[in-house]
């Protein structure tokens, strides 16, 4: 069921979704958290459809805070929207005006659910701060995409710099199938060490940056980024060992070529995932990501990352990353 | 798996990212063409290799009596995972798959095709680098198991050489009595060890298990309440709303109590009634489970302390359905129940005078398994104690709709002082798994990555025949013939008055 409400407060809001929640007979809550979405004006859509899709793995309330001109006239325009195609969730968009335009915890506090983890997610933008925002200071947990901005080293560096526990960045979690698979291979070999890692992709993409500064910090070994121009995108990594090289590259989005000593090439399935998948892998656990956390705050600042642009890997000029899908 | 994986420094406990993926490793099925392997079994392979959880060198071969060539195998492989897998299919990851897919073909004891299976196998290990590390998944009758074994056995399929691992996967029943279940053992144990054997009760799926454990143990509120001080007791139900179809060959002789009691129900009373394990290690695990089912104590007297039923034929929920005699093979002297139903007490401080009454049925009312925890009544001295308000229960849904409802009593609004019972409800289904991994993936993943701690142990397996049999050699000494019951009734009359005696009811599920 969906509701619009103009010019309206909180207020108004959290009644009008008892009632609608009444009305559609979903009277009990298996809601297990708030997740705050914070959009730029016109960008809302995919955000807000992702998290739909990750509802069905956690139903949750979705605030979706839309900034508008926030020189206009104060304003608060909601839509609501209960059982449907808001499937498990209550999906709530503010789109606000003037001081409205401001999403602060006076805003919206009235309409988070009590007792439960608040999730904030800047789908577009990374914020200055992401702790020090009136929103992300109530938050368990911070959801940051790097991907979006143009330059990732800068970008980083801020995120970096801010760290606090419970932040967390799309472009990690979306190395996490290669982390998975670089791990289960590691496992299959006799330890020896790793003089080299170098991981290649696009210079605008900071997974590329964050796989190198984990391997870089995990195995002790000096890290190479070999970058194209390309838009996004992350296509190969390659752990130089002295029994010879193990290197995971994947050309396209779904499958992806192993080697290792002493056995052949083979094939494995490394799927660029959706940002609804990525979405509910984070909304998993919410206690901070420790591992995370030591990459941004030791690994990344240790800066013994060379990059090196020059290099021309080869991969399919024919298959485009976006940003969203960027790892 | 590789013992490097101490040493791999990727490797972090606190990186909860980072699930497993199994070694290098090849699976064969026996049953292939089954109605199991075709819905479950071989879709969920496909979904653990198309969510990169299984290694590129991963391999699967079907053995069968079918005439198919490898080809034929992945097609019909390939129709079953396009029907039912969970996640999206995808060419290129199906092409890659399918390059691991083999076929051989033979009947359960053709020497030459073991013979086959065997050289299939050292191929895979040759071209695709399983490093020899086979699981034998057998989705077959009870009956062949044996034969199977043995042929493995004998074709140096079962032993290892070097570091490589030997798995079997077995479904229930295990043995139809305690003394059928130490040979069948004796057989799987003589040719695989103990930790190599995979005993799986596809009804109780390790989700549901954690949910359990989740539940009386990660809360802090339920656990005080868990015992005799508060609880009156306990019924575990496990209902079908269907008969037993074509399922006479096995079915009769077998009965309602081997089939369903035996594991699934004394699992679930196990892990409802057991003490907190030390951690979810196998051994801790196992530990409890057994320690509480060898403290099941059977009532003095038997003849008081069951009921068993044969549905009749009738008009069940607006459709004409066969009773049990109705049924194709079913001789007309059958003494095999249908629905049966028994009180066991367990001689702990913590359950001491707590009936636990198990229940489990061919066509009753719905399609249904909890377990519900009936609290001792509330002295009420306020209220007018009338029908059962202040009868406290908490009611753990297994399945459809898996979660929970708590029952308590609340003042009708109004002017008088009257009480009423209501519900709260918790379902885990209001969404959380929906995309929540097929218990059948986890268990093929546990499987490969050599992960017992759920699956019962043969010690499990024996402890619940001690429980059963006593009950099964009554019935047999005492010819006891199953009392007639109505399609889509929740058993016969003898089962009412099983808990009648005790001044109790059964909930109606």
């Amino acid at each position: 069921m969906i509701k619009k409400l103009e010019n309206t407060q909180t207020i108004q809001i959290e009644k009008e979704v008892s009632r609608l929640r009444e009305a559609t007979g979903a009277t009990t809550s298996g809601s297990v958290l708030t997740l705050v979405i914070l959009a730029d004006p016109g960008h809302s859509s995919a955000a807000r459809e992702a998290a739909v899709r990750a509802s069905h793995e956690h139903p949750c309330r979705i605030i979706v805070h839309v900034a508008n001109d926030p020189e206009a006239e104060d304003r608060l325009d909601a839509e609501l929207e209960i059982g449907g195609e808001a499937g498990a969730s209550e999906l709530i968009v503010l789109e606000g005006w003037g001081r409205a335009a401001v999403p602060t915890e006076s805003l919206i506090s009235g309409l988070l659910l009590p007792d439960s983890p608040i999730v904030a997610w800047w789908p577009h933008s990374v914020p200055e701060n992401p702790a020090e925002h009136s929103v992300g200071k109530i938050a368990q947990r911070r959801i940051t995409d790097s991907a979006r901005q143009a330059d990732p080293m800068p970008t980083l560096a801020k995120l970096s710099d801010n760290y606090v526990a419970g932040d967390t960045d799309l472009a990690w979690i979306r190395l996490t199938l290669w982390r998975i698979q670089l791990a289960a291979m590691l496992d299959q070999l006799p330890y020896s060490p790793v003089k080299r890692v170098v991981v290649s992709g696009s210079s605008k993409s900071p997974s590329v940056v964050l796989l190198g500064a984990w391997l870089g910090h995990k195995l002790q070994a000096k890290v190479s980024l070999s970058t194209t121009s390309a838009e996004r995108g992350l296509y190969r990594v390659v752990l130089e060992r002295e029994d010879g090289d193990i290197v995971i590259d994947r050309p396209g989005h779904n499958i992806a070529t192993v080697s290792s000593p002493d056995t052949p090439d083979q094939q494995i399935a490394l799927p660029v995932r959706t940002l609804a998948e990525c979405l509910a892998e984070e909304l998993r656990r919410l206690d901070p990501d420790e591992v995370y956390g030591e990459v941004m705050t030791e690994a990344l600042p240790a800066g013994n990352i060379v990059v090196d642009l020059s290099e021309n890997d080869t991969f399919d000029e024919g298959i485009e990353f976006t940003e969203v899908f960027d790892a | 798996m590789s013992n490097s994986q101490e040493k791999n420094p990727l490797r972090d406990p606190r990186d909860r990212r980072l699930s497993r993926v199994a070694g290098p490793s090849a699976l064969v099925f026996f049953g292939v063409t089954g109605d199991l392997a075709r819905k479950k079994l071989l879709p969920a392979v496909y979904d653990l290799v198309n969510r990169g959880l299984l290694p590129p060198s991963f391999s699967m071969v079907g053995f069968g009596r079918r005439d198919w060539s490898d080809d034929d195998f992945r097609q019909q492989v390939r129709e079953s995972v396009e029907a039912h897998s969970r996640t999206t299919f995808r060419e290129d990851v199906w092409n890659q798959f399918a390059t691991g897919i083999r076929f051989v073909q033979g009947a359960f004891d053709d020497d030459q095709a073991y013979e086959n299976l065997k050289a299939t196998l050292a191929e895979l290990e040759e071209t695709r680098g399983t490093q020899g590390n086979h699981a034998f998944y057998l989705s077959i009758p009870p009956k062949a198991f044996e034969k199977v074994l043995k042929q493995l056995s004998a074709h140096g399929l079962a032993s290892r050489e070097d570091k490589s691992w030997r798995r079997v996967v077995i479904e229930k029943p295990f043995g139809h009595n305690l003394e059928s279940a130490r040979e069948l053992n004796s057989i799987v144990e003589e040719v695989f060890p103990a930790d190599s054997v995979f005993r799986i009760d596809h009804y109780l799926g390790k989700e549901t298990v954690q949910n359990l454990l989740a539940l009386r143990f990660a809360n802090q509120m339920f656990e005080p309440v868990w015992n005799a001080n508060h609880i009156d007791h306990v019924q575990i139900t496990m209902a079908e709303p269907f008969g037993i179809g074509s399922r006479a060959g096995y079915y009769d002789g077998v009965g309602a109590a081997r089939d369903v009691i035996q594991n699934h129900l004394l699992q679930l009373l196990a892990l409802t009634a057991m003490e907190e394990p030390i951690s979810f290690n196998a051994s801790h695990m196992r530990a409890e489970k057994e320690k509480v089912l060898e403290a099941v104590v059977l009532p003095e007297d038997l003849s008081q302390s069951f009921a068993v039923g044969q549905y009749t034929s009738g008009y069940q929920g607006g459709e004409e359905v066969n009773g049990f005699f109705d049924e194709k093979d079913i001789p007309a002297d059958s003494r095999t129940e249908t629905f049966a139903a028994i009180k066991v007490g367990i001689n702990t401080r913590r359950w001491s005078g707590v009936p636990f009454y198990l229940r489990t049925g061919k066509r009753l009312g719905r399609r249904v398994t909890e377990i519900a925890l009936v609290f001792k009544k509330s002295p009420n001295l306020l209220f007018d104690n009338n029908e059962d308000s202040g009868q406290n229960a908490i009611v753990i849904r297994v399945q459809p709709n898996e979660g929970m409802t708590i029952r308590f009593a609340s003042k009708v609004p109004g002017t008088q002082n009257e009480i009423r019972n209501v519900n709260m409800d918790f379902g885990y289904t209001h969404s959380f798994t929906e995309e929540s991994p097929e218990a059948y993936e986890r268990l093929i993943l546990d499987v490969l990555l050599g992960e017992p701690p759920l699956f019962p142990r043969h010690e499990e397996v024996e402890l619940s025949w001690k429980i059963l049999d006593p009950f099964e050699e009554y019935w047999e000494q005492h010819q006891i013939k199953p009392e007639p019951y109505e399609p889509g009734s929740w058993g016969p009359e003898s089962s009412y008055d099983l808990l009648a005696r005790d001044g109790r009811e059964w909930r109606r599920p």
